[in-house]
């Protein structure tokens, strides 16, 4: 007989070894996730997908299912606080939607939407952060970095090349680049790279793409992100 | 440069895993790592740049940009704020010519405040080029300032400056009569190895970081791995605000504290094992390691320990100014030369700690109280305690009391007995387990220190009448929000929300819903967080809006809402400009 | 005529395209029209709120002294505050001058900008002055409901409005949530 968690009550099958997340994944259920990518090592930064085992609060992205699991996932309380994760990820950083080539494609916004937010309820940062224009394929605007390090594992795992890291401390940490300039043109980074396309946000974007799909007609205009989710990462889990 | 790095790296045969010491020699000899340092390093330990840039922002004590080459820290703890620090602020300031987080334009000194020095029995404290100054006053600071207009090199600066005091002031079954060199080890070898575990097991003895794990269970944990190599690590990043007790344990009793962890080498079947040894307490890195060295000697360390075929050393690593290292794995990822961030579990240390290899990692006064378990057996420390806490609880006292300093308690004993012991009187209340503890008010001193009651590593700061709860709180949320790692949203945003937040209250912008809006995000960074930090960030905040929801009251405004940035000061840039100051040109911070 | 539910509008540092959007409920007016009379509004050209208003609705986000003085008048008078597009919510556009000193600003503006004649900063008593940030409106007052887009879409309005009216507590579907 196959081994079984519950999450909210539904029993289903996981496979040794497997996560939360990817056991859930696998039985078309959707945890809302920033950082979490089927193809790299789990790592559990940001908390969007905390659910409750057994009472207590883990990251189902890094928390291995095992026999027995009572797991909770799509409760008020825990949507509360994932809304308010989400709005802590807005406040930090400077998300103006309208100004970014990347919305309505955008997974923060998208977990956003799917959350029901409406307001950034806390006080914005307003933090002042640099824009890295210097390759001539690939832009990073700072500002909409959320510090999941999808960009670093795909860069260090995918493409084998190291571009990517978060240096700092706290609420200063900052993305930073493997160039004796810092800047993007002098890593050995090219738009191919599997780092230039992993960016939840608008943070990494390549050039010269925008607006190829008018706003309201893009991925997350019409199509919640759990159903997004499922079907591409599904995709990659049969991989 | 080029050659100072070489010689480095080549004469301590350094690895990527001793970053943190190569950083910290670069440091000190250039006042901060320059870029070409970077590229150098980079190439010869064979690690990404980013890693050692990430490394270089993480710690506190290690700079991108130049410090001065006198760099003189002064300790931002409460204990310090409350013997006179600030007036030592402004002392220095005047008579160095450098204003706080600045760096004199001539370069030759440099002043900031750093987090809690360990030194709160004795403060303020300070450090000079990473070196503790206890017990400053007005006339050290004069001295002090002459040394540096003088151009002495720190080296040679008089003695007493740097003259750090234990303050034992109440020993028990730790602290009396220390053991004899080795006596834990003979004593464990004759018994037998399994058996002294077994001692161990039968004291009940729990970590006493705080956390309270059974010790003999994390150590049969290890044990039972499947695997040629274990480690031991001895956790001395001692970084709880009020926390001094394992520098004094470092500073007496340093045979013992490794003996302790030789003790559990030999148990779990251990090669190798670690101190990481706080930054601050750099003062006692050559003593330690001429402890290591007559050990060495004595033949308790190194090849065939007292003559067995047991092999064990020790090296020391020495932290660069991060709270967060107190946490155990990010104390692994900090010994393998990376920014200190907690580790996702499981996997737990135990199995897979330093470089993936199972772990033990322990504190101080848990080594030191495993030695005496091993000789004097598993009874005898059990004997003493409550049910649930056994043995004695060596406490940091600080605060406001006749004596601060070291007090070994058994646990189970009352507050109101140790206020007794140390003289406080007039106590407003107290922190206990430091920051990350709980405040408990002047009507709970019946209550107990142990692990099912009152559970504290050690930090234990009294408060009397005179001093502002806010002020506490606000100094303690600071603190947090400085020393979050930044790994999860909820800790890395949150404790800077909640600084901001506090700190709206605490200034007078705040209106009946900003308390609400204050203990729902308390409520958030602790169940959210991804460690202890996190989870205990808030703590300060909750245990004082519990005891004295009153005082937070009385800061609000009777009002439905008051921004919480200063509406008139964001007019002053454009009044300037346009050289204004009629009415129009101001506004009021709430509607009249 | 009395029992009818008051809104007034008014746009802060906004460019009055959520007023536009709000306008694309077209023939759907008429029957709001039934039910609301519009107060202080740039669609009635009334100056200021009546004390009795129920409904505010607030583009744009606060950028100098007048918009703080506009918005404690709506938030006195209005019974219900709505914060309404991006702006209102976190600022916006506007809000992007937030990492440009003030002081730049103006000087750029004012004084050393490209084709700047007579170069001086504007003193005259009777503008604004601007403020160092540009604020959201939760920042200054309390808001009550907000309204996400850049514009919120005629729908939004719609929705919110007939909910609000309807006596239900206003919500959004999926759809109508947009930061665009």
């Amino acid at each position: 007989m196959a081994k079984t968690i519950t999450i909210d009550g539904v029993n289903i099958p996981y496979e040794e070894g497997q996560t939360i997340i990817e056991a859930a994944t696998t039985a078309g259920i959707y945890i809302p996730h920033l950082c979490h990518h089927p193809e790299f090592t789990p790592h559990g930064s940001c908390k969007l997908c905390t659910v409750k085992v057994n009472g207590r609060n883990c990251s189902a992205c890094t928390f291995p299912a095992m026999e027995g699991q009572e797991v909770i996932n799509n409760a008020k309380d825990l949507n509360d606080d994932r809304q308010k994760i989400t709005q802590m990820l807005f406040v930090e950083g400077n998300h103006f939607c309208p100004s970014c080539e990347k919305t309505g494609n955008c997974q923060l916004q998208a977990v956003a939407y799917h959350l029901n937010m409406l307001d950034d309820h806390f006080p914005l940062f307003y933090q002042h952060r640099e824009m890295d224009a210097s390759h001539a394929d690939i832009l990073i605007d700072h500002n909409r970095c959320i510090f999941c390090t999808l960009c670093v594992r795909a860069s260090h795992a995918h493409d084998g090349k190291d571009v990517f890291a978060i240096s700092g401390r706290g609420i200063n940490k900052h993305l930073i680049v493997n160039s004796e300039s810092g800047l993007l043109k002098d890593t050995n980074m090219a738009a191919t790279d599997k780092a230039a396309h992993i960016c939840p946000t608008g943070a990494i974007l390549i050039k010269h793409t925008a607006y190829q799909v008018p706003i309201g007609e893009r991925l997350y205009d019409h199509q919640q992100i759990d159903q997004v989710s499922l079907n591409t990462e599904l995709v990659d889990h049969d991989k | 440069m080029q050659v100072f790095i070489q010689d480095l790296i080549e004469k301590n045969r350094y690895h990527a895993t001793d970053l943190l010491a190569v950083l910290r020699a670069i440091q000190a000899q250039y006042y901060h790592i320059p870029k070409a340092a970077i590229e150098q390093v980079a190439a010869t330990l064979n690690i990404t740049r980013t890693q050692i840039i990430g490394v270089i922002e993480f710690y506190s004590f290690l700079h991108l940009s130049p410090r001065g080459q006198y760099d003189l820290l002064i300790s931002d703890s409460i204990t310090d704020q409350m013997l006179g620090k600030q007036d030592l602020v402004v002392q220095i300031e005047q008579t160095l010519n450098v204003k706080l987080g600045e760096l004199r334009s001539d370069g030759l000194i440099s002043f900031d405040n750093t987090s809690c020095t360990g030194l709160c029995d004795q403060g303020p404290a300070g450090l000079i080029n990473g070196y503790a100054l206890p017990h400053l006053t007005p006339a050290k600071i004069d001295i002090i300032a002459e040394l540096i207009k003088q151009k002495i090199s720190v080296s040679a600066w008089p003695i007493e400056l740097f003259a750090v005091k234990d303050n034992i002031l109440k020993a028990g079954l730790l602290l009396n009569e220390p053991i004899l060199q080795g006596e834990a080890l003979h004593a464990a070898f004759k018994r037998g190895l399994k058996e002294t575990l077994k001692e161990l097991d039968i004291s009940g003895l729990r970590g006493r970081g705080g956390a309270g794990f059974k010790t003999a269970t994390k150590w049969q944990f290890c044990a039972e791995e499947i695997t040629d190599e274990r480690i031991v690590v001895c956790n001395a990043d001692e970084g709880e605000p009020g926390t001094f007790k394992d520098r004094v344990l470092l500073n007496s009793y340093a045979h013992q504290v490794f003996e302790g962890m030789t003790l559990c080498a030999a148990i779990i079947g251990a090669q190798q094992g670690f101190l990481y040894l706080r930054g601050e307490y750099l003062h006692l890195y050559e003593k330690l390691n001429d402890v290591l060295a007559e050990r060495r000697l004595a033949g308790l360390l190194g090849n065939n320990i007292i003559e067995t075929n047991f092999s064990f050393d020790i090296t020391i690593c020495l932290g660069a100014g991060a709270y967060i290292c107190g946490e155990e794995s990010a104390l692994i990822e900090s010994l393998e030369g990376k920014m200190g961030i907690p580790r996702n579990r499981p996997p737990y240390p135990v199995t897979h700690g330093y470089l993936g290899k199972p772990t033990v990692v322990n504190n101080v006064e848990t080594y030191l109280a495993a030695t005496k378990i091993a000789v004097n057996g598993g009874e005898w420390f059990a004997s003493i305690g409550t049910e649930k806490s056994k043995g004695t609880k060596i406490l940091s006292i600080c605060g406001d009391c006749a004596q601060p300093g070291i007090y070994e308690v058994a646990f189970g004993t009352t507050v109101q007995n140790i206020l007794d012991d140390c003289g406080a009187k007039d106590v407003l209340g107290i922190q206990i387990g430091g920051p990350s503890g709980t405040f408990i008010a002047n009507t709970e001193f019946a209550r107990k220190i142990a692990f099912e009651d009152l559970a504290t590593g050690g930090s234990f700061i009294i408060f009397n009448n005179t001093r502002n709860i806010l002020d506490i709180v606000n100094n303690f949320t600071h603190f947090f929000a400085h020393e979050s790692c930044g790994f999860c949203t909820p800790c890395r945003v949150g404790t800077s929300l909640l600084k901001n937040q506090l700190d709206k209250i605490v200034n007078g912008h705040g209106s009946a819903g900003d308390v609400v809006a204050l203990e729902e995000l308390c409520q958030l960074v602790k169940t959210q967080s991804h460690c202890g930090l996190g989870q205990t960030a808030a703590n300060p905040i909750l245990s004082t809006l519990e005891r004295y929801p009153e005082l937070y009251q009385a800061q609000l405004k009777k009002i439905s809402y008051e921004p919480g940035f200063d509406l008139d000061a964001a007019l002053e840039t454009a009044r300037r400009m346009a050289n204004r100051n009629d009415a129009a040109a101001h506004l009021t911070q709430v509607e009249e | 005529m009395t029992n009818k539910i008051r809104v007034a509008t008014t746009s802060l540092a906004g460019c009055f395209g959520c007023h536009m959007s709000f306008l694309d409920i077209d023939e759907r007016i008429l029957e709001l029209a039934e039910v609301v009379v519009f107060d202080r509004s740039p669609i009635t050209d009334i100056e200021h709120c009546s004390a009795d208003c129920d409904i505010g609705l607030i583009e744009g986000g606060v950028c100098n002294s007048e918009n703080v003085h506009t918005l404690r008048e709506f938030r006195k008078n209005c019974k219900i505050l709505v914060a309404v597009g991006a702006c209102a919510i976190n600022g916006g556009l506007p809000a992007m001058r937030n990492f440009i000193p003030l002081e730049e600003c103006l000087n750029e503006a004012y004084i050393n900008g490209i084709g700047v004649e007579n170069a001086q900063i504007p003193s005259d008593p009777e503008l604004p002055l601007l403020l160092d940030k540009v604020r959201p409106i939760h920042e200054v007052v309390k808001v009550d409901y907000f309204l996400p887009g850049c514009p919120p879409s005629a729908d939004v309005f719609w929705k919110f409005l007939t909910d609000l009216i309807a006596g239900r507590e206003p919500s959004l579907p999926y759809e109508l949530v947009h930061y665009d």
